[in-house]
């Protein structure tokens, strides 16, 4: 499940390697000639592989397991983070964790989408997939953001909001729509990074920002390429060429000027090395939130308007 | 910069468009009862079932006539967008499509906005047009919410948008999905300018459309039996891997989950929004003194107008509260507004307004 089909040819390369590697302990220097030799082979397959994947390949990676999520930025950029829990209405929905937290000294709101780590999360985290009482609870927190004054950072990885009778019941539409409204009411500096996935409704949610950036493999849609495929094509089966015709990768809505900017990866996708990928994004943040601070609420809100009011405006 | 496109004659209208839609088979099958229809008797109903009450689908600028004062309004230009900004292509070009579907609807777009009174209140409205790509919202559709907020905003108008959408146009990938904070920018413009915002929630309204602008209305109305919902049914099946409750994501299973204000019969929504707008604009600016004077405000008290005929909400406090005082100034002002619209549709000298029986309802 974790494997992608492209990766079959470094992975097994990889395997050699780490095999090689168990037996060289005792220092052998052919064998770590060899060892260099295969892993400079392996980097350049990496490298070839990931400069063209295509939009359906990055499906893929925006969704592999590996990735980092939600709660591995929440540790390692974030200090003191306090989750806060529940939309005081029905329910807490772990799909969408978030809470209080210090961002490099300032104190602000974090929030996003925790699609899980192994199965037992996974489960726990609804696979990612929040319900009304998740964007209920992303409205409370941006409230409390406005109230004192604190930026907001919201990180994006789902596949979308859950489609269930209960959601429904309970107005998923009415939550999502008044999550935006939220967004654009937040007088605070509010940053919004896609992750992983960036699924429909249930991402641009929490995504209404005045800088949004996008992971180099992450996808940003609003609909996601199988179910395109299976409406437009009449069979799911033509999900990678719904993957191209839709434009959702980093590089195309860059172009369309639906994000300000890609955060590259490194060498092999955000699997191969979390840490720097966390690291990186953290780096963008800082930097936004830097040149967004000495600005008032009103300017803020403002300029967010105005940004999307733009948006595709002269595509 | 003239935004006022063309003043929309609607006998003449709606005879062009009878034209073009009488059907081959004079009759159909009600999708409520299955009984049969007939063309003619279904028209005079509203579209209503004349049998089982079914409120079938009708097009938007027949509602216009039925929800504006005597029929009458101002069709509003919208801006030109780009059409196809993705160069979309599935087993067939997004531009062909948008062509085709242009050319056989005689329409520019999944959206009709237009301004005049109803029951003598200004009003801008918004109406999706289902017959065009299942009235789906791309950037056309979303700068057309933009410029019915704006024009309600410049004319002191309330803002009412119908939905008849399956949620986002999805040949126009991100940029229909960005839509969904655009509208409600667009609605927050009215909201900000102490106007009131309603939603007429029509079959359907379903996806971006539903989770965006549609659900942050000042107040929500919908028609019987109106398919409201975020997810698909099918969607939802294959996930939950079970039957969906009978009546699921109906106009009242919303009402009753209390996602909206009203569920209201095609006959009655011109005299229940003509309340609720003369309640909300009134009270606000004239102290509790309700709709006085409203006598006098569509122009000349000679014609009986649509009112007559719609008059047959469950309680009428529209016409209790026409009996109160008057209060000069405002009433000024509103004669004033509302004459600019008026003037202009006399001279189409449109009298006879078209045939509004509401014999089915
Ligand atoms: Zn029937």
């Amino acid at each position: 499940m974790s494997q992608l089909e492209f990766e079959k040819p470094i992975l097994e390369l990889e395997g050699k390697i780490h095999e090689l590697r168990n037996v060289s302990s005792n220092g052998d220097v052919n064998i770590a000639e060899e060892i260099g030799r295969m892993q400079a082979k392996a980097d350049r397959l990496l490298r070839q592989t990931y400069g063209k994947l295509t939009p359906a390949q990055k499906v893929l990676v925006a969704r592999h397991q590996n990735r980092p999520h939600f709660l591995d930025y929440v540790d390692r950029l974030f200090t003191d983070f306090t989750p806060l829990a529940g939309d005081r209405r029905f329910a807490e929905d772990h799909a969408l964790p978030g809470g209080l937290a210090r961002f490099r000294g300032t104190s602000c709101v974090v929030l996003g989408h925790e699609k899980g780590a192994d199965t037992e999360s996974r489960i726990r985290h609804n696979f990612g997939m929040a319900r009304p009482e998740g964007y209920r609870k992303a409205q409370r927190l941006m409230d409390m953001a406005n109230r004192f004054q604190l930026p907001v950072v919201a990180l994006i990885d789902t596949a979308g909001a859950y489609p269930g009778v209960g959601a429904e019941e309970r107005g998923q539409s009415e939550a999502i729509a008044k999550s935006i409204e939220s967004c654009l009411h937040v007088g605070t500096p509010f940053i919004a990074v896609i992750i992983g996935e960036g699924g429909s409704g249930g991402a641009i949610a929490i995504g209404v920002a005045d800088r949004i950036y996008m992971l180099e493999h992450s996808v940003y849609s609003v609909i996601s390429p199988e179910g395109c495929a299976s409406i437009l094509w009449r069979s799911a089966t033509q999900a990678n060429e719904a993957a191209t015709a839709l434009k959702l990768t980093a590089q195309d809505l860059l172009r369309l000027g639906i994000i300000d900017g890609i955060i590259d990866e490194p060498l092999g996708g955000a699997h191969r090395n979390r840490d720097e990928t966390v690291d990186r994004t953290g780096a963008v943040i800082e930097k936004a939130l830097g040149e967004l601070m000495p600005c008032d609420s009103a300017s803020l809100r403002q300029e967010r308007r105005k940004k999307f009011l733009e948006m595709g405006r002269a595509a | 910069m003239n935004w006022i496109s063309n003043i929309i004659r609607p006998k003449i209208r709606s005879f062009v468009h009878q034209q073009k839609e009488v059907p081959d088979n004079l009759w159909q099958k009600c999708p409520g009862c299955e009984g049969m229809l007939f063309h003619r008797d279904l028209e005079n109903s509203l579209n209503v079932c004349y049998h089982c009450g079914h409120h079938l689908k009708i097009d938007i600028f027949k509602r216009l006539e039925l929800l504006f004062d005597e029929g009458r309004y101002e069709k509003i230009a919208l801006p030109d967008v780009p059409h196809d900004p993705l160069k979309f292509k599935d087993r067939k070009k997004y531009a062909d499509r948008l062509k085709e579907t242009q050319s056989r609807t005689g329409r520019d777009e999944a959206i009709i906005v237009a301004k005049g009174t109803i029951e003598g209140a200004p009003v801008v409205i918004a109406g999706f047009d289902f017959s065009f790509m299942g009235g789906s919202m791309g950037t056309a559709v979303g700068e057309g919410l933009v410029r019915a907020a704006e024009t309600a905003v410049r004319e002191h108008a309330a803002l009412l948008v119908i939905p008849a959408s399956g949620g986002a146009r999805m040949q126009e990938g991100m940029l229909s999905l960005i839509q969904m904070p655009r509208s409600i920018i667009a609605v927050d413009m009215v909201k900000e300018a102490g106007l009131p915002y309603l939603v007429l929630l029509t079959d359907p309204t379903t996806g971006g459309v539903s989770a965006s602008f549609a659900m942050v209305g000042d107040i929500h109305i919908s028609e019987p039996g109106a398919m409201i919902g975020f997810a698909g049914k099918r969607v939802i099946e294959e996930t939950i891997r079970e039957k969906l409750p009978e009546g699921f994501q109906t106009a009242e299973y919303l009402l009753e989950h209390g996602m909206i204000d009203m569920v209201v019969e095609r006959k009655d929504l011109k005299a229940t929004i003509g309340r609720i707008l003369d309640l909300l604009m009134n009270v606000r600016k004239e102290n509790g003194n309700g709709g006085g004077g409203r006598k006098n405000r569509n122009g000349n008290g000679k014609k009986s107008g649509p009112s007559k005929v719609y008059r047959s909400a469950p309680i009428d406090y529209a016409s209790a509260a026409r009996t109160a005082g008057t209060v000069a100034s405002l009433e000024d002002k509103k004669k004033e507004r509302t004459r600019k619209t008026a003037v202009v549709a006399e001279q189409a000298e449109n009298t006879a307004r078209p045939r509004k029986s509401a014999a089915g309802g």
